[in-house]
């Protein structure tokens, strides 16, 4: 068996998400050899970071235009013209590949196993559904299999392999769509779904600028990332890529803050897995308090200056 | 153009699905259903087209038992022309939704298809984009906006950075994020005149597609539980606990 794991890059660097991936991809028993999609210069960096990962038995690259912005349509037919040669289709469950795997799956008449917690088998999986309030076993029954990867689930895999570096065999675009612009902020805080602790801020934030006032120093204390519920993103305190949830970003800390957030279940679903929970709140019935190992009952528009200060004291 | 809208009957956002003993799947007998709430923004932005000129007609199409006729009545209430259903029985997986979603459309011919990003029970967020896999269409997931331009679309997506801006080539398929817009309520005079509105009755077999599952579902259980932990009284004990006892500091 010989599995086809998808990379996940920002045409520079190799993100972890990818390297989590590669765990569960592992665990499927084959081969594992990694495709390297982009476009222009960073995609070579990627692939030589791939190559050096453990378990990786070859990197296949491809680099053009058609790569340059993640659109579906291209990466698809890439991926499906290399189908021949691989059993299992591996990707992590990030925005890019939520994109493009199922229409991978569609083109080869596979039903997509979507956002896996656990291999249980090379054919049998575990999967959140309802928001994560019930965990399936399915067994895939199709030839081949697609399969998207919860990275918060898995250990990230580390380097040790030197595997060869070859150019993909290429495939035409089908030219259905064209890229326009992004609005991608630019932060040096963590990123979510990565960092190891997380302070999140919901409705009673009330605006951005009381997001940047109080959330943004205590994060910044704890060199945390920065998200949110989906109420906040909603009213506009915080952008979109910053939402916790079941239908936002799936995160799992090792210390969540979770300041004037109520506890709905689709939050719970995108953080409950955290190994330490923080919940400051002034509602003693909240139902964030259910989950949260710590919790304050306060005000947070003191509490977490008090807490800011306090941890400057301790040289945070 | 004509802009079709698969909408999906499924738990109601507020319930809190339990594990059936005995690991089958979750206990669906007496519990509220709903339309899936991307579906309902998915009909909005539909309605939006056809108000501002730029849509003649709202169809909506349900996959599922006949209670689904109940979520395409929603979505005739909030102000769609007319629907379909396709009686299923069981478990029609994503990759059968969009095979039979192609049949409908090869027989509608819609300009545009608005889907959910996700169904909130299965969380699948698959079937759009394996419907523009199955017609050779455009695709752009994650609708935050969404503007018509001749027969062409350009969508802004919400992706894992922020934000990214496609032009896609129509016909395409298009999915919906939270962001698009806040979904009407249906007025009671719009929940009246609805049921005078058609819906066509059809079944999978006169769409001829095999909706085997492809996934063998062996078991459906509880996650792992997480207890309550404790309650500080002030900052200073949340600090000292988080220093020395759970070691995160
Ligand atoms: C289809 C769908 C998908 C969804 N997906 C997501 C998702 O991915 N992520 C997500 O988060 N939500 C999601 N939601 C929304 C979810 O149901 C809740 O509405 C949302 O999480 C509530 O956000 P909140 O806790 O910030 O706001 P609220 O529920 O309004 O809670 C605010 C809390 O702040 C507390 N508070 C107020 N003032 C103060 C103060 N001064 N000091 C301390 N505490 C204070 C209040 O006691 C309250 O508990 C989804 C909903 C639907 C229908
Ligand atoms: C009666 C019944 C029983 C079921 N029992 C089981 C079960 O025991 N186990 C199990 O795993 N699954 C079960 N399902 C779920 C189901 O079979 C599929 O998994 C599901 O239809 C597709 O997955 P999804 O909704 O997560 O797709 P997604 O890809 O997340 O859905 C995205 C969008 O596709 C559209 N869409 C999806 N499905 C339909 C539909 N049916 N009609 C119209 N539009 C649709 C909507 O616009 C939706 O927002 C059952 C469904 C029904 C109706």
């Amino acid at each position: 068996m010989t599995t086809l794991l998808i990379a996940e890059h920002d045409h520079e660097t190799l993100k972890d998400s990818t390297n989590k991936a590669l765990t569960a991809a592992s665990q499927l028993g084959g081969d594992v050899h990694v495709l390297v999609a982009g476009g222009g210069q960073g995609t070579k960096a990627a692939a030589e970071a791939a190559a050096k990962l453990a378990g990786v038995s070859k990197v296949l690259v491809a680099e053009g235009p058609a790569y340059e912005h993640d659109l579906a349509e291209p990466l698809a037919a890439l991926i499906v013209a290399l189908a021949p040669g691989y059993d299992a289709f591996v990707a992590p469950a990030t925005s890019r590949f939520k994109n493009v795997m199922p229409r991978v799956a569609a083109l080869l008449d596979v039903m997509q196993v979507s956002e896996i917690i656990k291999v249980v088998a090379p054919d049998t999986y575990e999967r959140p559904i309802y928001a994560g309030n019930a965990i399936q076993t399915v067994k895939s029954k199709d030839a081949k299999k697609v399969i998207t990867v919860r990275t918060s689930t898995f250990a990230a895999a580390g380097e040790g392999g030197s595997a060869a570096i070859e150019n993909a065999a290429s495939a035409a675009d089908p030219g259905l769509s064209t890229f326009v612009g992004e609005e991608v902020a630019k932060s040096d805080r963590p990123e979510l779904t990565s960092a190891k602790i997380i302070v999140s801020g919901g409705r009673a934030m009330q605006s951005r600028e009381n997001f940047a006032k109080y959330i943004e120093p205590l994060a910044d204390k704890l060199g945390a990332g920065v998200g949110a519920s989906r109420a906040a993103v909603d009213a506009g305190y915080a952008p979109n890529d910053w939402q916790v949830g079941q239908t936002g970003k799936v995160v799992a800390p090792e210390l969540y803050v979770a300041v004037g957030i109520s506890g709905a279940i689709q939050h719970l679903a995108g953080m409950k897995d955290s190994k330490v929970i923080v919940a400051i709140n002034k509602d003693e019935d909240a139902p964030i308090f259910q989950v949260a190992d710590y919790g304050l009952v306060a005000d947070l528009y003191q509490a977490v200056p008090e807490l800011t200060e306090a941890l400057g004291k301790l040289g945070k | 153009m004509k802009v079709l809208v698969p909408v999906k009957r499924v738990v109601d956002y507020n319930v809190k699905v339990r594990v059936k003993s005995d690991g089958t799947g979750v206990e669906l007998a007496n519990v509220k259903m709903s339309m899936n709430p991307f579906d309902e923004i998915a009909v909005e932005e539909a309605l939006r087209l056809k108000e501002a000129g730029k849509a003649t007609e709202v169809v909506v199409v349900s996959i599922g038992p006949a209670q689904a006729s109940e979520t395409i009545r929603t979505g005739l209430a909030m102000g769609a022309d007319r629907g379909i259903l396709v009686k299923a029985e069981g478990n029609v997986e994503p990759l059968a939704v969009a095979k039979i979603l192609k049949a409908v459309v090869e027989a509608e011919q819609p300009g545009l298809v608005i889907l959910g990003k996700q169904a909130i029970d299965d969380d699948s967020n698959q079937t759009g984009q394996m419907l523009a896999a199955l017609l050779g269409w455009s695709q752009a997931t994650f609708a935050s906006k969404l503007e018509v331009e001749g027969s062409d679309f350009k969508v802004t997506r919400e992706v894992d950075g922020g934000l990214q801006t496609i032009k896609l080539k129509g016909p395409a398929i298009v999915t919906t994020d939270l962001r698009l817009n806040e979904p009407r309520y249906a007025s009671l005079p719009n929940i009246m005149k609805a049921k005078k509105k058609p819906i066509d009755d059809k079944s999978v077999a006169d769409y001829g597609v095999d909706v085997t599952p492809r996934l063998e579902v062996l078991k459906t259980a509880e996650p792992a539980g997480r207890k309550a932990g404790v309650k500080v009284k002030d900052v200073a004990e949340l600090v000292n606990k988080l220093k020395t006892e759970a070691g995160v500091l």
